[in-house]
């Protein structure tokens, strides 16, 4: 489905003491159903905002969003969030955090069983089903982060929304969660909204690079579509003339158009 | 609930029982082999080197302060007509060979006096967390109901517990109720203002996955409220339980009637010093032994 979804002349300023603070300015994009896309600037451009803004958490100040067909008027289950600190409840274990979700989206209309299930189901997917009774603090920050992604898609979304997800993991583990969410990615044949500031990432999971300028009034400055066969391999992409281009367009466009001083 | 019946039900427990059970047995035939263990003495100050060094550690500078305090005590009495420690102890020993007699209202032992205080404090207590617990959730978790109430805890904390008194006296027209209600009320303020600084600090993230999940209020407040706020709550709970046991003594002095409070007051008009000093151990340990019990309920409470 073309515009799964609608991103139309969002605009998001905040009141500061001292004036009005525009962050984002007449952004539009639209997303197709199972489509990958990431947003990619440098610190502070918005990016998060306007994920943000798709997840709902926070109300844009003009324009309109639309997930699905219908307008979005705030978070809601049909789009699962990733956020950066896993944000798992330290509290509860590791099936007890995705059953809440479970629970919530599927508690209605099926019992107790296929819930559990369904949580098991989703800790497979991320190959954590021997964590399951493991607390957050328990397991590593790369398995952390499984959880969260597992705990996204449990609820089935219409979209994903991935918010840096991998930003605080070190690099291997990095690379070892972009294969595994390329996999995932390719078996649910989810829509993903993703942000990130690494470039290398960008190009490998996404079929379209969203390229937005620096703030304040950040808007979206390019688009790179990322026309790579899938699967993709990591190691087989490094020989590929193609995916260095796409990588070169993207590092020029955030080292040369949109460079700014050392913050 | 569901979290409970999750937790006793355990998803995937079979793994870990089979890796214990595939550990286990290549260790049983050896234990049956008919090869003499070899013994090697190992001197206990070897085996237990750095535990008793650690045991000394910890237990040699209190025994030390424990000393002093006692040498000073018994200097400070030999000059003056403070009772001394051996006289002191004497007479505990007395007092404690029988502590549940009944000779009257005004003559009991002192394991009646001791359990009519800690009733009354737990009275009092309860109901102040009965209700400050609940008050602080909500002011924690409504700005409005937080502005709103904010002057008047800044107003009535600060006040002396004994204040009370009087208009307990008054309302309740008895000695006991009275002596309750000066515990409530001031025992209820550290629970309602530390349970609604842990709502209010409970961490955006957590609440964003409440947001993004539209989880009820309900699921709210005991999947991510509850538990965020619970070591906030007890620490509450260890303040006031404390402010409670120090208003106690004070309060039974006024109100009379059996407990330790009014014991010291009583022993004071007989002119028996070593009952009072006695009295003072006494209200030391119990309240060292609440505060014990109530962190060694907070421990369990510690996620990281």
């Amino acid at each position: 489905m073309e515009k799964f979804v609608l991103v139309e002349n969002i605009g998001m300023s905040f009141k500061t003491p001292r004036g009005t603070f525009v962050a984002l300015k007449d952004i539009n994009l639209s997303i197709s159903e199972g489509e990958f896309v990431t947003l990619i600037g440098h610190s502070g451009c918005g990016k998060s905002t306007l994920l943000n803004l798709v997840a709902g958490l926070t109300e844009p100040t003009a324009g309109v969003l639309i997930c699905a067909g219908r307008e979005i008027a705030g978070p809601g289950p049909d789009r699962g969030v990733v956020f950066q600190n896993h944000s798992l409840l330290p509290w509860l274990t590791c099936a007890e955090n995705i059953y809440l979700a479970v629970e919530r989206v599927f508690g209605a209309s099926e019992n107790r069983a296929q819930l559990k299930a369904r949580t098991l189901k989703a800790l497979d997917l991320v190959q954590l089903g021997h964590a399951a009774d493991k607390r957050p603090n328990e397991i590593s920050g790369g398995m952390k982060q499984r959880v969260g992604i597992a705990r996204a898609l449990s609820i089935e979304p219409k979209v994903l929304l991935l918010d840096e997800p991998f930003g605080a993991l070190d690099a291997l583990t990095r690379a070892h969660l972009q294969d595994e969410l390329l996999k995932i990615v390719a078996k649910t044949r989810s829509t993903v909204l993703m942000v990130t500031h690494d470039v290398d990432e960008a190009v490998l999971l996404s079929d379209r690079i969203v390229m937005m300028t620096n703030g304040p009034a950040a808007t979206i400055g390019d688009i790179v579509s990322v026309d790579l066969a899938r699967p993709r391999d990591r190691l087989a992409l490094v020989k590929d003339a193609g995916y260095h281009q796409l990588r070169g367009r993207v590092l020029e466009f955030l080292y040369q158009k949109q460079l700014r001083p050392a913050a | 609930m569901t979290a409970t019946i999750l937790k006793h039900e355990k998803f995937g427990a079979t793994p870990p029982a089979a890796a214990t059970a595939v550990a286990v047995a290549p260790a049983a035939p050896a234990a049956s082999d008919d090869a003499p263990p070899v013994r090697r003495h190992v001197p206990l100050v070897e085996k237990y080197g750095d535990e008793i060094a650690g045991f000394f550690r910890a237990v040699i500078p209190v025994v030390f302060g424990l000393a002093m305090f006692v040498a000073i005590w018994a200097m400070l009495s030999a000059h003056s007509t403070l009772p001394g420690p051996l006289k002191t102890l004497h007479s505990a020993i007395a007092i404690f060979s029988d502590p549940f007699y009944r000779k009257g209202p005004n003559d009991q032992g002192i394991g009646w006096n001791i359990l009519m205080s800690l009733g009354r404090v737990g009275i009092g207590f309860g109901m102040a967390a009965l209700i400050g617990i609940p008050l602080g959730f909500m002011i924690g978790r409504f700005r409005f109901l937080a502005r709103m109430t904010s002057p008047i805890i800044s107003l009535l904390r600060p006040v002396s517990p004994l204040a009370w008194l009087p208009i307990g006296l008054l309302v309740f027209k008895a000695a006991n109720p009275a002596a309750i209600w000066v515990i409530f009320i001031s025992s209820i303020w550290p629970m309602i203002v530390n349970t609604a600084v842990g709502v209010r600090e409970v961490p955006q993230d957590y609440l964003n996955v409440a947001k993004v999940l539209n989880l009820s209020e309900w699921k709210v407040f005991t999947r991510i409220l509850f538990p965020a706020a619970l070591p906030f709550v007890l620490t509450g709970i260890r303040l006031s339980i404390g402010v409670a046991w120090l208003v106690i003594v004070a309060a039974e002095m006024l109100t009379g009637g059996v407990g330790i409070g009014f014991w010291v007051w009583d022993e004071w008009n007989n002119l028996n010093v070593e009952h009072i000093i006695i009295a003072i151990f006494v209200v030391g340990i119990v309240g060292l032994l609440l505060e014990q019990m109530l962190m060694l309920i907070a421990r369990r409470f510690e996620y990281r």
